[in-house]
């Protein structure tokens, strides 16, 4: 047997079992809840979170989370096995495990979640943790191209999310989504709907990879084999699909949702089927079928018709069994003959008849054929398409046109490569696949087939109480039958299966047309790329624009700022109030200190000596220091003080560091201009001050302090108590600002030293 | 810019300074200071000792670098603000022991805020020391 990765520690052996373990105990805690969550009850769980803004970490059950909870903890135990043996030895293994298992909680919390905080989070964790495993083979340039991708477009959709989520709960006055829809109902007629229900679709398109957003998905099949049954297949691209289901009570029914719903799920299943044939990887062809599965979730998601919502959500789970199935075959054929490569690969029945017969079961469901689930799925698909109000004939078109592809992908990926003559030499001679790794694909297959021969259980547990929770109601929903008589969707079927075959004995000329035509065709990755570099070229060239490295042009900038905002505030202020203040200050000490701070900045200003124009600023500061005094602030002046000693001491020794430069008189056009931006400021500022002290001041809080100062706190200086009690995290904040700033100061002082030292 | 009477006069400011900022440090609460102007003075104090004598002379007579101080005041810092937790309040919630408290004296108080007050001490005098005594050079 070739192992790839050599040999494997005790300790890795144990790493391997431990997430299996984590989710068969979690699959076995969600079991007993299927008969209280199929009788109507919905659990839930709450803790206090961050109480002061009103968010809890809160979790509820309803028919659609546990649906997603037990395909995620139950898939995720036969992937978790599975990996187990496919990087067996990978120096790595461990941390991929980690990966898996953090990526597997974060799903199940995003599905469970109850506060849209809450979900958010796991949102944005599976985001991370889909980066981390996309980027595994992080020595591959590809891979670390491919995983940033991913990254960016889904981290996008979260930023959509969140904008939504905080649009939502502000206009609902909770996050919890169940009193969202108990209070709200169907928002289509709020006025902040349109907002809400665009940027809900944005974060769901992109995170269920719908076009024009799908191209990040076929690339993130850079990931291990297990990561893209698990995450790209069978759970984490359907996080959108669970989002548009979770929102579908409160968003749908609208024209928006469904134009938007329809039109781009049925041109993400068409367009999706097309490109699987044209791929000749297993995995990127399985992949794109992927791609079709959610543009057709999306597709029937569009209605209101229980019917449609039932086949899609009967569908999402035939497509979880079969497609991590499929993949993990993907996998085992890449381990034993070195290739995905289907126009190479062929006759592996007779050396790998387990994996064969597993392949075959599994995309017998994916083709829909009687009596798997798979066809139990397309029949009511048809059935709901047919009894759509509007958009009939597309969604039936697309779900035909799909399914038909489907049917010629599992030739393509179950049969050929089984069964037909090889097109090729593989790398190795292939042997029957290792038994942890076939587990898993055996017992999807074996489930698809079982919920087909026997769906009743099926439809009661899991399916009826997730259409009940899409539809936010209890509804009539679909029978799942395996014979529902001879209607028009089982004439649907029979030209579907007919229409696939055609296609399967068409497929390598199929092939060869197509890749002829995408060499013509705009590809998006290429337009990502392009994306890519204007971004980075426009940042360097704003950069170099705004950042020019000289000191002045910084102070200018945040000046002219300043003077934009205040003159506009100073302009746009309805009620200005001019009221010339008596000043306190005419008397002698008050004047001398005004004497001293004018002198001060007088010979700044005119000085052309750098030490004479600091201690002119140092007058300033110890006048302002002496202001305080007047008005007796006594801490403030002395910290003012201390500071303006420091200062005076800081710019004396940088001073004489600097090389010789010219005197500080520049041209006298930028001396002028400096006079007028400095006259500007100063006059605005006296005008704001003036406006300021006409107004009484608002004392409350000065009250506040001076009455609890010393009961509370046990502190009679009020100014210190604020600081180390009161507001002690701004202080906290504020210190690590300044070391911070010392630490940033002495590595950039640090090596000019060092280089002196040399010298 | 050596200086005999400078140089001289420095130690004992030195001390004199030191002493004072941690006075003004621990009657912050009630009185004019605190831990901010008190890390102040104590870096005027080494400041002065740099300028008179030498940097390294000052560096040698802080014993530990100015940096780690720095950062060893901001954990300090954190640490005083996390004590609540011990108490089951959130966090920077101030936590107090009067030692020997009677009737009408409030005895020796003691507090987490004080011990976050001596990490703000050590941060802002870490911190401008590390400025002063890489700018004016080992040189």
């Amino acid at each position: 047997m070739a192992d790839d990765y050599g040999e494997q520690t005790p300790a890795m052996a144990v790493v391997g079992w431990l997430p299996v373990v984590l989710s068969v105990a979690l699959f076995a805690l969600f079991v007993p809840m299927l008969g209280p969550v199929g009788a109507g009850e919905t659990l839930r769980y709450s803790w206090e979170w961050a109480p002061s803004l009103g968010i809890d970490l809160s979790f509820w059950i309803d028919g659609l989370s546990l649906m997603f909870a037990l395909l995620i903890t139950g898939i995720g135990a036969l992937i978790h096995l599975y990996s187990a043996r496919y990087l067996r030895g990978h120096p790595q293994f461990g941390r991929f495990a980690l990966y898996l298992t953090a990526f597997e909680l974060a799903m199940l919390g995003l599905v469970l979640a109850d506060s849209l905080i809450t979900l958010f989070v796991f949102w944005e964790l599976t985001t991370i943790t889909s980066f981390l495993l996309i980027g595994f083979n992080h020595y591959d340039p590809a891979s670390r191209r491919n995983a940033t991708q991913a990254l960016f477009v889904t981290g996008a959709g979260g930023m959509a999310l969140l904008a939504g989520l905080i649009i939502l709960g502000a206009a609902a006055g909770t996050f919890e989504l169940s009193e969202i829809r108990a209070s709200m109902g169907n928002l289509g007629e709020h006025v902040l709907y349109t907002p809400i229900a665009i940027l809900f679709l944005l974060a769901a398109f992109t995170k269920s990879a719908q076009v024009p957003f799908h191209f990040w998905l076929p690339n993130a099949m850079a990931a291990p084999t297990p990561v893209s049954a698990y995450l790209h297949s069978a759970t984490m691209v359907k996080a959108g699909v669970y989002l548009l289901a979770r929102m579908h009570p409160n968003l749908s029914g609208t024209d928006l949702w469904a134009w938007s719903l329809t039109i781009l799920g049925g041109i993400t299943a068409v367009f999706a089927s097309i490109m699987a044939v044209k791929q000749t990887d297993m995995k990127q062809t399985l992949a794109y079928t992927t791609l079709m599965a959610l543009g057709t979730l999306t597709l029937y998601l569009a209605s209101d018709v229980p019917y449609a919502i039932t086949g899609a959500m009967t569908f999402l789970l035939v497509h979880s069994l079969y497609k991590a199935a499929l993949f993990l075959i993907a996998g085992i054929v890449d381990h034993r003959t070195g290739t995905r490569d289907l126009e190479i690969l062929g006759g592996l029945g007779r050396t790998m008849p387990l994996t064969a017969l597993a392949a075959a079961l599994a995309a017998s469901s994916m083709a829909g054929f009687p009596p798997f689930i798979g066809f139990i799925g397309k029949e009511i698909l048809y059935a709901g398409g047919e009894r759509l109000a509007e958009f009939q004939i597309w969604t039936l078109g697309a779900g035909i046109a799909a399914n038909a592809l489907m049917v010629a992908v599992a030739g393509i990926v179950a049969f050929k490569p089984f069964w037909r003559p090889a097109g090729g030499e593989a790398m190795r001679t292939p042997v029957e696949a290792a038994t942890m790794m076939l587990v898993g694909p055996a017992i999807l297959g074996a489930l698809s087939l079982y919920f087909g021969l026997f769906p009743g259980g099926l439809q009661n547990d899991l399916i009826h109480p997730a259409v009940n929770a899409v539809m936010g109601e209890k509804v009539k929903a679909a029978e799942l039958k395996l014979w529902a008589g001879v209607n028009v969707a089982l004439f649907l079927s029979l030209a579907t299966f007919a229409l696939g075959f055609i296609l399967y004995g068409l497929h390598v000329r199929l092939r060869e047309r197509l890749a002829a035509m995408g060499e013509r065709a705009p590809s998006f990755d290429v337009g990502w790329d392009a994306l890519l570099r204007g971004l980075v070229f426009g940042a360097r060239r704003l950069t170099r624009t705004i950042q020019t490295g000289v000191l002045r042009d910084y102070v200018r900038y945040t000046f002219l700022t300043l003077l934009a905002l205040l003159g506009g505030a100073l302009i746009f202020n309805t009620e200005p109030v001019y009221v010339w203040p008596k000043f306190p200050v005419f008397e002698i000490p008050g004047l001398l200190v005004c004497l001293l701070i004018f002198s001060g900045a007088l010979l700044a200003t005119l000085t052309s000596s750098r030490i004479t124009a600091i201690a002119g600023l140092g007058a300033v500061g110890i006048g302002v220091a002496l202001i305080f005094i007047v008005f007796s602030a006594p801490d403030v002046a002395i910290t003012q003080l201390l500071v303006e000693t420091l200062i005076v001491v800081l710019f004396a020794a940088a001073a004489l560091r600097l090389p010789k430069l010219p005197r500080l008189t520049g041209s006298s056009k930028v001396r002028w201009g400096d006079a007028l931006v400095s006259v500007a400021i100063g006059s605005v500022i006296a005008a704001l001050i003036i406006q300021i002290v006409a107004v009484p001041l608002d004392l409350r809080l000065t009250e506040y302090f001076e009455v609890t100062s010393f009961p509370e706190a046990f502190g009679r200086n009020i100014v210190n108590v604020i600081l180390v009690d009161f507001r002690a995290l701004d202080t906290f904040g504020e210190i690590t600002v300044v070391v911070v700033a010392a630490l940033g100061a002495y590595a950039l002082l640090r090596p000019t030293r060092r280089k002196e030292d040399d010298a | 810019m050596k200086s005999i009477i400078l140089h001289a006069a420095a130690r004992v400011l030195v001390a004199l300074l030191l002493l004072f900022s941690v006075f003004m440090l621990l009657r912050g609460h009630n009185l004019p200071g605190g831990g901010f102007i008190g890390g102040l003075i104590g870096a005027v104090g080494f400041v002065v000792y740099a300028i008179a004598c030498d940097v390294r002379e000052a560096r040698a007579a802080l014993r530990v670098a100015p940096e780690d101080l720095a950062m060893a005041g901001l954990g300090i810092a954190l640490v005083g603000g996390l004590m609540a937790a011990l108490f089951g309040d959130a966090f920077f919630t101030g936590q107090w022991l009067f030692i020997g408290a009677t009737e009408d004296s409030k005895g020796l108080p003691l507090s987490s805020v004080l011990v976050f007050d001596i990490g703000v001490y050590l941060v802002v005098m870490g911190s401008i020391l590390t400025l002063v005594f890489n700018l004016e050079g080992d040189d």
